[in-house]
């Protein structure tokens, strides 16, 4: 049987372990990777299995590892680097955006970068600050970087595989707080491809599009509001670059109402851009506008009032409802 | 004044105190130094056998003598030795109260300090009021020496709160939690105190994994280039998380300043009275016009990294123990004692103030109230904002639509 369940956290520590069996390029970096196994164990027994020369405690260091791995990406190799936490990859930012996002463009084609930085990213798990950020539009904003995150464990197990083999630099942001969900991971399946929509329920009254952590929010919104005889669609975007427009216009064009839901700010947040792309694809089909649940333009709140600012199944059936009401 | 006449400032005060300087990093070595030498191999690639250390306190509390650094605490009288002592003993029954606080579910996280109290009280006391401190977000002695109330630094760890104190009450920073920030904005600052032609200094703490950020390299060469009178106070506690100094330096870090041109001294971080003599020193200097120092405060963090840290994972019991011999506060006591400095009735009367601390802060903490809803929108900015002011007002509606649908039930 090659299907079985575990925590997200989990597949993708048997995801990195497929990559570093499969193919001795595949290195890991980052800090407290090694004999700790990261902070939330998501290496765990990896640098035993592999050895130190493979999965690497670096300094503490960010825009160092980052910049490292842009060096052994361009001898071959093809580095899995570790931010600790969403917070800290801005000491990074300057090697991510200046130099691995345009190298390729650079060298006319010539260099490629498989870089993976894995970033556990999100609130809900009562933090001190810069442990619960959501800064993917800043990633996404940047042309040459993908940017994807798994809600599950089946999608993160594939998700990484497909990261790793991508020549692409990707930043792969983990929905910290659901580490410890447990979900079948199918090691056999064919995955869909790694930028694509994952239909997560079926629905036909409104579309709820997130990714990461609220993937399972609005799930749950979507079983709540079928009590009260509402259709939910519920779409697991995966990925926030490229993002998967497609996918989003047809179930938009089904369903004729979209709510985007992610913890980020709202302000020129994921959302912002597919409001607008979906509404310049889908004018004649709504029938409302497309709203847009998320956090607010302040910075992450202390722990004991992240509830408040996450936005939580009451947040997401408002705006359900919202957009029912037009 | 222009930044490039900070560079220019003149060192204002004699000789003296650079031949100190120059005697601690031309390697002449004091006899108590080689006693504690030993702690030393975690530093591999030091050129020229063990790398010198500052101690005048020896771990069986013997005072030893050293040329440089004595007279920094020549005058010191027993009284004063006393309040060291007590600073370290009620700074670590805090740290202890606040670790079973998180126990308790009371906080949500807690980087203890134990085995740090030496490092941190030396060097926190050897400040003056009108000094700027900038600290990680380990220096509950420091704090405490700066006056600053142990309560109001359980804010950011209760999560009520990102900060919690004005900085400028105490001259004591906000604790920064992205590792090696702030040594940059204590460069600065110290830039802005030449600027204005004061005698202040400037410390800015920071551990031997931050060491290895560029943030605080650049914090060596930015005090270097215009000569700010900053002190770097690195408390080598021999981890960073789960990794050894092996994993972020291969010369002993005190060394590296000789690379960006001001001297730098390891000193043995579990003694009160060298960490109290090479500060004074250090900002000595930062008043003087001669600009920074690197202080290595070479410690041991007893504990695990923070209250979610399991260090069973990656360090053996052993190297605790070891160290567990050189503790700063049965060090200092040893020393009250056999001097005659302290007698039962002070040991006595300094447990029960410990006891009184203890159970303030548990009271206090219980009963800090979470914050109101709405102070996620407050000082966002300093001028306002209107997308603030906006999605204040939709969060206003959308609460008070709960307390309707409330009231028409
Ligand atoms: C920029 C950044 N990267 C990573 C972290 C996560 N982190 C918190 S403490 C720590 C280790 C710090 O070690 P050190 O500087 O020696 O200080 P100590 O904790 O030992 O006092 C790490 C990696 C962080 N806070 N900031
Ligand atoms: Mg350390």
């Amino acid at each position: 049987m090659t299907i079985e369940k575990m925590a997200l956290a989990k597949a993708i520590n048997e995801s990195l372990r497929t990559a570093l069996e499969a193919d001795p390029k595949v290195l890991i970096m980052g800090e407290d990777v090694g004999k700790l196994g990261g902070v939330f164990r998501v290496t765990d027994g990896l640098q035993k299995d592999f050895g130190e020369e493979r999965v690497i405690d670096t300094p503490l260091a960010e825009s160092g590892i980052v910049g490292t791995a842009i060096g052994l990406a361009l001898r071959g190799y093809r580095p899995v680097v570790e931010i600790q936490f969403d917070g800290f990859v801005f000491p990074a930012y300057d090697q991510i955006v200046t130099q691995l996002a345009k190298m390729h463009a650079r060298a006319l084609g010539k260099i490629k970068l498989p870089v993976v930085v894995r970033i556990p990213y999100g609130g809900g798990i009562g933090a001190v600050e810069h442990h619960s950020e959501s800064p993917e539009a800043l990633f996404a904003h940047v042309a040459g970087l993908k940017v994807v995150s798994p809600s599950n464990a089946g999608d993160a197990y594939w998700m990484m595989q497909q990261a790793i083999q991508s020549d692409d630099p990707v930043i792969f942001f983990e929905p910290k707080r659901r580490y410890w969900d447990k979900a079948e991971v199918d090691k056999d399946a064919i995955p869909g491809p790694l930028h694509g929509v994952r239909v997560a329920r079926e629905g036909s009254d409104l579309t709820l599009a997130a990714y990461g952590p609220m993937v399972k929010v609005c799930l749950e919104a979507a079983a709540a509001a079928q009590e009260e005889g509402k259709s939910i669609e519920v779409l697991d975007l995966r990925s926030m670059s490229p993002i998967d427009f497609d996918s989003i216009q047809a179930s938009v064009e089904k369903t004729r109402r979209l709510v985007v839901v992610h913890e980020a700010p709202v302000f020129l947040g994921t959302g912002a851009e597919i409001a607008a792309r979906i509404t310049e694809r889908c004018f004649y089909h709504l029938e409302a506008p497309v709203l847009r649940v998320g956090g607010y333009h302040a910075p992450y709140p202390p722990a004991r009032l992240e509830e408040e600012y996450l936005p939580g199944l009451d947040r997401v059936l408002d705006a359900v409802d919202r957009s029912l009401a037009y | 004044m222009t930044v490039e006449s900070t560079a220019a400032r003149k060192p204002r005060r004699s000789a003296g105190t650079k031949s100190a300087a120059s005697a601690s990093t031309t390697g002449t070595k004091s006899a108590a130094s080689r006693s504690a030498g030993a702690a030393a191999k975690k530093s591999p690639g030091a050129t020229g056998g063990e790398p010198e250390l500052v101690q005048l306190l020896t771990p069986e509390g013997k005072r030893v003598k050293d040329a440089t650094y004595d007279r920094y605490v020549a005058d010191i009288t027993p009284e004063e030795l006393r309040g060291l002592y007590r600073d370290m003993v009620l700074s670590r029954r805090f740290d202890a109260e606040a670790t079973s606080l998180q126990r308790q579910g009371e906080l949500g996280l807690w980087a203890s300090m134990l085995g740090q109290e030496a490092a941190q009280i030396g060097s926190g006391r050897a400040t003056r009021a009108d000094d700027y401190v900038f600290p990680t977000y380990r220096e509950h002695g420091v704090a405490w020496c700066r006056g600053v109330d142990p309560t109001n630094l359980l804010g950011m760890f209760r999560g009520v709160n990102n900060g919690g104190w004005d900085p400028n009450g105490n001259n004591f920073h906000l604790y920064t939690i992205v590792i090696g920030s702030q040594t940059l904005h204590a460069t600065g600052y110290a830039m802005g105190v030449a600027k204005d032609g004061a005698d202040s200094a400037v410390i800015a703490y920071f551990g031997d994994g931050a060491s290895s950020q560029g943030d605080v390299m650049e914090a060596f060469n930015f005090g270097a280039v215009y000569n700010a009178p900053v002190v770097f106070f690195c408390q080598n506690n021999q981890w960073a998380i789960s990794e050894p100094t092996e994993r972020q330096m291969r010369v002993p870090l005190y060394q590296r300043a000789q690379g960006f041109g001001f001297p730098g001294v390891r000193v043995d971080g579990n003694d009160v009275l060298a960490c109290l003599a090479v500060t004074k020193w250090a900002l000595e200097r930062a008043r003087n016009g001669e600009g920074p120092t690197l202080l290595e405060a070479y410690t041991y963090r007893m504990g695990a990294h923070t209250t979610s840290d399991d260090p069973t994972k990656y360090r053996a019991d052993e190297e605790r123990e070891a160290w567990e011999a050189k503790d700063p506060i049965l060090r200092l006591r040893a020393y009250l004692e056999g001097a005659n400095h302290a007698d039962e009735g002070f040991f006595a009367e300094l447990e029960a103030e410990s006891e009184a601390l203890g159970k303030r802060v548990r009271d206090v903490v219980r009963a800090m109230p979470d914050p109101d809803n709405f102070a996620i929108f407050e000082n966002v900015y300093a001028d306002g904002h209107a997308l603030v002011d906006e999605e204040r007002a939709q969060f206003a509606a959308y609460q008070a639509s709960f307390a309707d649908a409330g009231e028409g039930k």
